[in-house]
């Protein structure tokens, strides 16, 4: 993992979101999921959308694959450009030619996200034979190379088994060996070890690790657990409440975390080299019912520093530091906002 | 020792004359007003462990004893109700533990009730101290469980069994369900209800971190056996058995330099069935130092060091 190259040697990203919004109708009035995300992915790179469950990390890039249910979903404003195309708004007949060819995607549960009924071999061969337009045959002598790339022991014969006979580190090996089908450029994987105990996890990390040099592929991580984050990512979006409230390479977001709320989540976990003795500190409440985001910074009511300005006016994106493109959504990064201790404010005066 | 078991076994007939051994085994004691922290991945047998220790299974073979007295391997009615004032539960899942046509003041106050030392208006106070003391608030009690989030829903489990004001409780995974910021909550209260009642806790978890963080002693399973115990500090920073330290080494670091120079052997394999199982170290067929006769003979427990046990030949 090195850090991404600089302004100077910049190339367009592969993916590029911006002022993403979503909302969904529900009987209680419209949920603002997503609230105006930008992010984009370069090649070659793995970025971690990081967050709490509600955050909208999901629905971002289910709405990007178009796969959220519209309605009651709609997607408000904002645009998703692949390799300058944009993907937002195709219909289906569209939206299958980038769906698990350009893109592919993995999912938290495999068991539910694989068909029970067909075998494991069939399933993957389907893939090629709707994209790809291969037989039947040759569809499944490339399911069986696909999973014996996934490191799946005995391809051939679990090719013929069906998802029950697997257990959730092969179905996940198996699900990612589906994604690769189409040689995709991205591929987003959606919780893809919550599921899964350490060893197993570590597993399937290391392999999306390997697979990712050799298929050379962008890959959109989300997940909530900041040890994975730490271990995968090249760059991080952090999000809250349907916002990205920082954005920067992962040593940005761990050791100059710019935003209350990545350190938040960072002293609220134990550190493996942190006393005992030393007591956790949670964020206090829960996050806002996004029925009625609040009119200011999202995280106004759990923010141990926040100011009266807070409460009434959305804070803008600032630039932390431009070479890396730092930014955190926090008026403490503001010229004149007073220093807050652990929190990383190049730009505040802090004599005043 | 406040809770002991003796070579704990706990069985279950699978038809077809096979046996899933969920529990083989174990021996573990508590000591009072300590946490003891036990690990292990999906199928290793800890929440059978749990449940079996304080009478929600019937055990197959072993003992088990509170206060040093032999608890009833079969529980009877009358048994639960005498052991649930001081042997309670904490569940893993907060969405299926609580009954959905409960209130939370019945749900809470179900165990008071069922006791029928109090009357409903002291039920109803007692509730609602304790909503308060988890961080909820009485004005919640007439409320269902469906109203609630993931992490509130946890407290009131923690609620319920703590207004019995238990001795031991086996907390199942009591965490994990929840979101980061969250866990530490619940994991400050529960210090505090050890601190304040003190408390003796089974703290069943896989997230190893939360598990070194929370708990004076850790113990590892594997396949139903115990491979390893010592406090957590040592356990945690310098495992002895194989099968700790892939396990340990397995765990990711929410630290980015950390995770660039770690070594990569991630441990092979999975882990293997519990049916039918044979003599032999249970680990061996994915342990990267097994020895010949690893396969075959059980390993015994060794003692290393005043308080730490490990499971494994090449320790004899």
């Amino acid at each position: 993992m090195s850090e991404p190259p600089n302004a100077e040697q910049k190339v367009d990203p592969i993916l590029e979101v911006s002022n993403l919004t979503v909302e969904f109708a529900t009987y209680g009035g419209n949920v603002q999921a997503v609230r105006g995300v930008d992010f984009h992915v370069e090649h070659g790179e793995t970025l971690a959308i990081v967050g709490e469950s509600g955050c909208g990390k999901s629905v971002t890039v289910q709405s990007i694959m178009g796969i959220i249910p519209m309605p009651p979903g709609k997607i408000t404003a904002g645009s998703a450009k692949l390799n300058g195309k944009e993907i937002l708004g195709l219909n289906s007949k569209e939206a299958n030619k980038f769906r698990g060819v350009e893109i592919g995607m993995i999912f938290q549960d495999p068991m539910t996200s694989l068909n029970p009924t067909m075998t494991i071999g069939d399933q993957i061969a389907e893939t090629l034979m709707v994209h790809r337009h291969v037989s039947k045959a040759e569809g499944r002598k490339r399911a069986i190379a696909l999973l014996e790339k996934t490191h799946i022991p005995d391809a051939e014969k679990r090719a013929s088994q069906y998802p029950f006979e697997f257990s959730g580190g092969m179905l996940q090996r198996a699900m990612i060996a589906q994604s690769l089908a189409c040689n995709p450029t991205i591929l987003i994987a959606d919780e893809p070890t919550t599921a899964l105990d350490v060893t197993i996890q570590a597993q399937i990390l290391e392999l999306m690790q390997e697979l990712q040099r050799t298929e050379n592929m962008s890959i959109i991580l989300i997940t909530h657990d900041l040890a994975v984050v730490a271990k995968m990512a090249d760059r991080v979006a952090v999000m809250y409440t349907g916002q990205v409230v920082e954005t920067g390479t992962v040593n940005d977001i761990f050791y100059r975390s710019s935003h209350p709320y990545t350190l938040g989540l960072k002293v609220a976990m134990p550190s493996n080299k942190s006393d005992r003795d030393k007591k956790l500190t949670p964020i206090e409440g829960s996050p806002p019912d996004l029925f009625s985001p609040p009119v200011g910074c999202g995280y106004f009511a759990r923010c141990p520093h926040a100011m009266k300005l807070c409460e009434h006016h959305q804070p803008p994106e600032l630039l932390i530091a431009k070479e890396s493109s730092h930014t955190s959504r926090c008026w403490l990064q503001h010229p004149d906002a007073p220093a807050v201790e652990g929190l990383h404010q190049p730009g505040v005066d802090h004599a005043g | 020792m406040l809770v002991r078991t003796d070579n704990l076994q706990k069985y279950f007939d699978i038809g077809r004359n096979q046996r899933l051994h969920a529990v083989d085994g174990i021996s573990l004691d508590i000591a009072e007003n300590e946490i003891v922290g036990l690990v292990g991945e999906s199928g290793s047998g800890k929440s059978t462990f749990g449940k079996t220790l304080i009478g929600l299974h019937h055990r197959t073979g072993g003992e088990a004893y509170f206060r040093d007295k032999l608890l009833p391997a079969r529980f009877t009615a009358a048994d639960h109700l005498k052991y649930s004032k001081e042997l309670q539960m904490i569940f893993q899942d907060p969405y299926s533990s609580l009954n959905p046509r409960m209130t939370i003041l019945d749900v809470v106050g179900e165990g008071l009730h069922i006791q029928g030392q109090h009357s409903r208006a002291q039920i109803k106070e007692l509730v609602a101290d304790w909503l308060a003391k988890v961080g909820l608030n009485a004005d919640h009690m007439s409320r269902y469980p469906h109203e609630f989030s993931g992490g509130q829903r946890q407290r009131i489990g923690i609620a319920r069994a703590m207004i019995i004001q238990p001795k031991f409780v086996v907390c199942d995974e009591p965490i994990s369900a929840l979101d980061v910021s969250v866990q530490a909550q619940v994991v400050n209260l529960l210090e505090e209800l050890k601190q304040s009642l003190g408390l003796t806790m089974l703290f069943i978890a896989h997230d190893l971190s939360m598990v070194r963080y929370v708990s004076d002693r850790m113990a590892v399973m594997y396949l139903g056996c115990l491979v390893e115990s010592g406090p957590s500090n040592e356990l945690f920073f310098d495992p002895q058995h194989p099968y700790t330290q892939l396990l340990i080494e397995s765990n990711p670091e929410p630290d980015p330099d950390h995770e660039r120079q770690r070594k990569h052997i991630p441990i092979r394999g999975e882990i293997s069935s519990p049916v039918n199982v044979t003599a032999g170290c249970r680990f061996a067929d994915r342990c990267p130092k097994a020895l010949a006769h690893c396969k075959t003979v059980t390993p015994k427990v060794t003692k290393l060091s005043e308080n730490r046990l490990v499971a494994c030949h090449l320790f004899e």
